[in-house]
């Protein structure tokens, strides 16, 4: 009469289920169904999605067109590498480029504006994470991903690796500008 | 080579045991125990690293001991556990002789070999490449050999386990259907097949690719082939611990399933859908369609949930039932009231369910749904999701099944009397603390698998809000307190496995049974209780017309905090950077 024996009744399938069951297999069935449906409605009107625009290049043809828009728009240099700032006009392709252990451009982005961004890896996985929005996108090498972005409020923001991706994963970090 | 018939009957609890399926559920179990004993050896070192006010070890140490730490525990510990209890829940529960022992015992080997030899590469000190091991990062060749060898050990314990049913049918060992245990035993085998079949899929290619043989791995089929095997693996567990629970409720109260067709249906949802889950690592990769994620992280609507759901009533329910029917029937939680609260694998078993559902059950599904994930990808939030559901949910019901099983299959009496509770409680409640820490750490943004999240001496550090250290600290106080709570269990385990008091039976012996064992238990004279009293009007038990109203209301906190819960984290959604 327990779990660890064989059913008593041989045609258990015909016991009558009780109400708790029953009732709470109803509830848990159409919650499950709303939070199905919440994904698509966010789709629809929701602000924070993923747009599945991507493309497959290789990281000689993306890191030119990365050099092409620093060499178009950047502003000034920054920190020991000397890691160029591009501020790019609204609307236009910036490309950030990922690789063992830095980020390159930083960027210097309009508030209200929107941007298309493509991000993508040199080499291995990388994680971009926006802090302290907490965005946060998986990097690939040779998937150039494509993410249109309007940042909201003007600051100092940072771009974390938060993939791990080797011995100095940890170092892997680099700010994000946002201007009125 | 004839077949070895020898039997015992455990004289305590009546179960029956096949004399090799016994040994290899003891060989199984020990070897699951050292794993969980090396794999805390690790957590000390990545919980004190990580507490950055302690910051032990140097980076390349902490990346190398959190690579072996995950493999150690989510592989290791978890599967060999498993396999005991494939073996108990087809030769013990089916009264029925382990199909090849010869083979079991060869998987058992390889099992074990590989388990040693992907120890050996992470050892190596060139392999420190997660327990995910993302191509094109890529490791020692020993490192994909030593799993590709584990899983097909694993594959053969499938194998025996299903052998083992066959037998059963064929020697008629049992009346009707299987056992429930027995059927989520089935599930979790079923999925285990599909797993290490996706395992196979990647791990084979990456190893000949390590070796120079296969130019190049795509990182995304990589990630998409790997989660396969990496997340259905996680699926294994939850089959394997629901069914421990439901065998826990029928050991500790007698409790039978309050229904046997939801909670079977349950577990059939879990053979067809849970699967799919594999698809909520991909959320934010590029290359996959809103489609394919939406209808494969939902589990196709939700349908796994939903068994988790329904199990998360059912074992519940089915122990206030048989409490209700020992007389504890007043109000709504005397039942509860009046458990047994000083009886480990009990408490375990209840403290699995309600951080299994709680903790990991909620804070699985917002990470699993697709715009979510967005806010919780890659940070602390993943870790301590998988911390309530493997470390707290699958681990701490596995912990409770050994002190009920020690005395059976080592004939030991469980050493140090009432620390066993206390290490119940002790871990716990600590790793559900852990857990929590660790999600609320990674809400404010902090990485997992990062050395330094201060970034000290970086020209672009990024300071994270103080409240993120909070729950850093915070998190690894109660980290040591799991440490703690697991160093009681192996303490306890190993002390009563080997130096433990022996329960002597004058008359024990193994029995030879000519055809399978002994007759089939015959039908029970009266019908079972719990349909009686069904059809009884529920025979005087329960309120409002339900057996199990306590159950119900719990359900409903449940519920209603899933709803909060699920709605807040939208709102904070709502208020990030737009994106499209």
């Amino acid at each position: 009469m327990s779990a660890i024996l064989p059913p008593p009744e041989r045609v258990w399938w015909k016991e009558p289920v009780d109400r708790v069951e029953l009732l709470w297999i109803a509830i848990a069935l159409v919650w499950c169904l709303i939070m199905f449906f919440m994904m698509p409605y966010w789709h629809v009107y929701g602000q924070q999605n993923l747009a599945n625009e991507a493309y497959r290049t290789t990281p000689e043809a993306f890191a030119k067109k990365a050099d092409e828009v620093i060499a178009k728009y950047k502003v000034r240099e920054e920190g020991p590498q000397k890691t160029p700032v591009v501020k790019p006009p609204a609307g236009s392709d910036v490309y950030l480029v990922a690789r063992l252990w830095n980020w390159q451009p930083i960027l210097e982005l309009q508030a209200g504006k929107s941007y298309r961004i493509h991000l993508m890896s040199m080499d291995w996985l990388h994680g971009f994470s926006l802090q302290p929005e907490n965005i946060n996108i998986e990097v690939h090498p040779g998937y150039d991903h494509v993410l249109t972005v309007t940042p909201t409020a003007p600051g100092k923001y940072s771009i974390i690796c938060n993939e791990y991706c080797g011995i100095n994963h940890h170092t892997m970090v680099s700010p994000l500008y946002v201007v009125k | 080579m004839a077949v070895n018939r020898n039997f015992r009957t455990c004289p305590a609890t009546g179960l029956l045991f096949h004399e090799p399926a016994e040994k290899l559920m003891r060989w199984n179990a020990v070897v699951a125990v050292v794993a969980l004993l090396v794999g805390g050896l690790l957590a000390i070192g990545v919980l004190l690293t990580r507490w950055q006010a302690v910051h032990l070890l140097a980076p390349d140490t902490f990346y190398q001991f959190l690579t072996a730490h995950g493999l150690n525990m989510l592989v290791y510990w978890i599967i060999f556990f498993e396999i005991a209890i494939l073996y108990f829940a087809s030769s013990t529960l089916l009264r029925c002789r382990l199909a090849a022992p010869g083979m079991a015992w060869a998987g058992f080997w390889m099992m074990v070999a590989g388990a040693l030899l992907n120890n050996y590469s992470v050892l190596r000190g060139d392999s420190s490449v997660m327990f995910t091991s993302y191509a094109p990062m890529g490791a020692h060749p020993t490192f994909y050999l030593g799993l590709i060898l584990f899983a097909v050990g694993a594959l053969i314990g499938c194998f025996v386990f299903f052998g083992t049913l066959v037998v059963a049918k064929d020697e008629k060992t049992y009346r009707g259907s299987v056992p429930l245990v027995t059927f989520g035993a089935i599930t979790a085998a079923i999925i285990a097949v599909f797993t290490i079949a996706a395992g196979a899929i990647i791990l084979i290619p990456t190893f000949l690719w390590s070796v120079g043989l296969i130019e190049h791995i795509d990182s995304l089929m990589y990630r998409t082939i790997w989660w396969g095997f990496g997340h259905s693996s996680q699926q294994i567990n939850v089959s394997a611990h629901v069914a421990v629970w439901y065998a826990g409720a029928a050991i500790v109260f007698g409790a039978k399933p309050m229904s046997e067709k939801v909670s079977r249906t349950a577990f059939l949802l879990y053979i067809f859908f849970l699967q799919l889950a594999s698809a909520h690592h991909l959320l934010a990769d590029p290359g996959l369609t809103s489609n394919w994620k939406i209808f494969n992280t939902s589990y196709a609507m939700y349908l796994a949930v939903l068994a988790s759901m329904v199990h998360g009533l059912t074992v519940p329910g089915s122990i206030e039932v048989a409490q209700r029917l020992k007389g504890y029937n007043n109000g709504l939680f005397e039942w509860l009231r009046k458990a047994p609260w000083d009886n480990a694998p009990f408490v375990a078993i209840f403290i699995s369910i309600i951080v299994f559902g709680f903790l990991g059950g909620i804070s699985g599904v917002m990470m699993g749904t697709e715009q979510l994930n967005l806010i919780i990808h890659n940070t602390l939030y993943v870790p301590g999701h998988f911390h309530a559901t493997v470390a707290t949910g699958t681990t701490l019901a596995f912990m409770g099944l050994t002190y009920f099983l020690i005395p059976v299959m080592f004939r030991r009496e469980i050493a140090f009397g009432k620390l066993a509770i206390w290490q119940v409680y002790i871990f716990g409640l600590s790793m559900a603390g852990l857990s929590l820490f660790m999600m609320g750490a990674g809400t404010l943004g902090a990485p997992r698998r990062h050395w330094d999240i201060s970034f000290a001496g970086n020209a672009f550090a990024h300071e994270f809000p103080g409240t993120a250290w909070l729950m850093i600290t915070l998190m690894a106080i109660c980290g040591l307190g799991a440490l703690l709570g697991g160093a009681m269990y192996l303490a306890i385990t190993v002390w009563s496995v080997f130096l433990g008091k022996k329960i002597q039976t004058p008359e024990f012996n193994y029995v030879p049974a000519k055809a399978g064992v002994a007759p089939a238990p015959q039908p029970a004279a009266q019908p079972s209780t719990v349909s009686a009293t069904l059809t009884s009007h529920h025979g005087g038990i329960g309120a409002a017309g339900m057996i199990a109203p306590g159950t119900f209301v719990l359900a409903l906190v449940f519920l209603t905090s899933f709803v909060l819960y699920y709605f807040v984290n939208w709102k904070y959604l709502s208020t990030v950077w737009p994106l499209k």
